[in-house]
């Protein structure tokens, strides 16, 4: 009986095939929406957790300001030399204390131009980093005290403006400065949250300060603990070296945050949880709406086969037996409209990820969800038109034109 | 069935549609016997009970007041349901408009009782192609309703009416839609079904010719059974 209500759902969704996809549009978006969120969010996480292994979970971050209500960290001073130079002798268990200073430029390379993050840097933020180099070499102390117009380039960067060439003893120009290339980075791809790490240009931190940001300020520092170290003892430890240097013991509230990169991501991984919580809100709401839309295709189905379920009551069929007809056929519609939403929500998921860098992993359980649900929407949107059908009188329904 | 039962029987039957003033006795008090194996005719003017009484006997309606017995079984007792399986199992109908599934081979609309009754469809394609050879109709099972002449689709449904081999083939106005010359062939088939098969043939024409082809001929007036044309047409 079930294998015959089937075919007869086919036959009826075939015949009126446009009208049926139509229906299904609303399911077939809700479902694809949910289905792409979280498998692209799925990829993001997987992501961000696979940087921050690699970055060992024992990396700070400082900054200047606090975060936190009515107060912008730019308010704050920015660090100097010599707060490096502090943290380098002060602190215990340390790998490296790497200070950045970054801006947004124009660099040129023959007739290619492009913006790029230049950072300024010493060699402490490769350790830190454990970022590696594919060729050439790393700057020199000389070459850092005396800032010169060196630079170790991104695979992004390599890419685009030597077209894939070994860029190493090539000269490029940054902010309008000749430079010459003498390394280039291991390629990293993108970071958990879209942007690419490989589109930088490394150079010396005094050239930046200098040449191109026109200051000495180190706007962010990195601190490395090594592998054994308490995380939490040097994160206080850091904070009281700089409260002292910065705003003196007691009283006023540091104007510095330090962080552990472990809290940023999971920060970063909580804002993902949220916005496919939102998606999946909205994704409600389609299917709702789809739901909406299949009782009402359905409700004019039974009546314009009326005389259909006429004929098939005075033929002896029972009232569970059109019931079941019409039911299938509601479930078959909104089950469609979910196959479809799964097809395109992984085809996006697949585009998007592909974009983005990160995992595309298809999450099973999310897929089972999604077809229950729009299994369920097709029975209890179904179930009224299918009770209706049901409820038909022979008589009159035969009487129908 | 045994002689003594009739087939169906109605004992002082009344359908009444509507309430108080507006209230119409569609049928009015019939007492009514068929037995196994008859054809009846029924006759009389628009509406004069004759659709009604055909409802009722098809046990897609009950009645108001008084009891219809089909088989010895109080028909207005049972369920929805209970009145379903009556009809997929004992009873054919033929309708005036054909009432065949559009868009639907005439193969699938005479294999549609055999479906609810669960039938595998091997089986059910076997029989429903007996019962187009058995109208005349075995090289059209493929055809759709629209791609078949009047005469023909009422063959089809003759052929879904008897497919589930029924005691009763119920006919409202069988002949009302076609003309004299396919209008005799169909009441040919009916009279063989009688004949060959033992079917019991109820059925409603307007027409004289067609009712000759019973074997008893009942006439309704004003929701009653005229006694006098019952008497003669009985002997
Ligand atoms: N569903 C209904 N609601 C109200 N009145 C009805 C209904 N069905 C039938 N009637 C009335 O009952 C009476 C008998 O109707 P019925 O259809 O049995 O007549 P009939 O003898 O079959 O007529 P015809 O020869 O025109 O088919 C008529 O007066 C009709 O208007
Ligand atoms: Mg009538």
């Amino acid at each position: 009986m079930i294998l015959e209500a089937l075919r007869l759902a086919k036959q009826a969704i075939m015949r009126n095939a446009l009208r049926a996809f139509l229906t299904v549009l609303g399911i077939v978006i809700g479902v694809g929406a949910v289905i792409a969120m979280v498998t692209i969010g799925n990829g993001a996480t997987a992501k961000v957790k696979a940087d921050l292994e690699r970055l060992g979970s024992n990396l700070l971050f400082i900054s200047p300001g606090q975060f936190g209500p009515g107060r912008a960290s730019s308010e704050a001073k920015p660090f100097n030399i010599r707060d490096v130079e502090a943290l380098r002798s002060q602190l215990t268990g340390v790998r490296a204390v790497a200070p950045i200073a970054q801006k947004q430029t124009t660099i040129i390379a023959g007739s290619e131009n492009r913006s790029t993050l230049v950072r300024g840097v010493d060699n402490e933020y490769f350790t830190a980093q454990s970022w590696e180099l594919e060729s050439g070499r790393l700057f020199t102390e000389p070459e850092l005290r005396s800032g010169r117009a060196l630079c170790i380039v991104g695979a992004t960067v390599r890419k685009q403006l030597f077209g894939g060439a070994d860029p190493v003893g090539h000269g490029m120009r940054v902010n309008k400065i000749a430079c010459d290339v003498i390394g280039q980075l291991v390629a990293r791809g993108q970071s958990g949250f879209g942007s690419d790490q490989d589109d930088v240009v490394i150079v010396p931190l005094r050239m930046l300060q200098r040449r191109i940001a026109g200051n000495s300020d180190i706007p962010s520092i990195y601190v490395a603990a090594t592998p054994d170290a308490d995380t939490a003892a040097i994160q206080r430890d850091i904070e009281y070296l700089l409260r002292e240097r910065r705003t003196g013991v007691g009283g006023k509230q540091d104007d510095f945050t330090v962080r552990d990169m472990k809290q940023i991501a999971e920060t970063q991984t909580a804002t993902t949880t949220v916005l496919t919580g939102l998606l999946a809100a909205v994704a409600g709401v389609s299917l709702l709406v789809g739901g909406i839309g299949i009782m009402n295709i359905m409700l004019v189905s039974v009546t314009e086969r009326t005389r259909e379920i006429g004929i098939r009551l005075a033929i002896g069929a029972l009232a569970n037996q059109v019931m079941a007809q019409f039911l299938v056929e509601a479930v078959t519609l909104s089950l469609f409209g979910g196959i479809l939403g799964t097809a395109i929500g992984l085809g996006l998921a697949w585009v998007t990820t592909g974009a983005l860098g990160v995992p595309f992993d298809i999450d099973l359980g999310i897929i089972a969800i999604a077809f229950l649900f729009s299994g369920m929407v097709g029975v209890i949107f179904g179930f009224f038109p299918a009770q209706r059908a049901a409820r038909l009188d022979p008589i009159e329904a035969l009487r129908r034109e | 069935m045994q002689e003594t039962t009739p087939l169906i029987e109605f004992d002082a039957v009344e359908k009444v549609y509507g309430e108080g003033e507006a209230a119409v006795h569609a049928l009015d008090g019939v007492d009514l016997k068929i037995q196994a194996g008859e054809f009846v005719a029924i006759m009389g003017p628009s509406g004069s009970g004759k659709s009604t009484a055909m409802n009722m006997i098809g046990c897609l309606d009950t009645p108001t007041a008084g009891h219809y017995r089909f088989a010895g079984i109080d028909v207005g007792a049972l369920s929805r349901d209970q009145r379903a399986l009556l009809r997929r199992n004992y009873l054919g109908f033929v309708f005036q408009g054909f009432n065949l599934l559009s868009r639907t081979s005439a193969l699938e609309n005479v294999e549609l009782p055999l479906i609810y009754r669960g039938m595998p469809t091997k089986q059910r394609r076997l029989l429903a192609m007996r019962a187009l050879q058995r109208v005349g109709l075995a090289q059209r099972e493929n055809h759709t309703p629209s791609q078949l002449s009047g005469g023909q689709q009422q063959r089809v449904a003759i052929a879904r009416a008897i497919v589930s081999d029924p005691a009763v083939v119920v006919a409202d106005e069988p002949t009302g839609n076609l003309d004299t010359k396919t209008s005799r062939e169909i009441m040919d088939l009916l009279v063989s079904l009688n004949r060959d098969q033992g079917i019991t043939v109820i059925m409603v024409t307007h027409e004289a010719d067609m009712a000759a082809y019973a074997g008893r001929i009942i006439r309704f007036v004003d929701g009653r059974i005229d006694p006098t044309v019952s008497q003669e047409a009985a002997q």
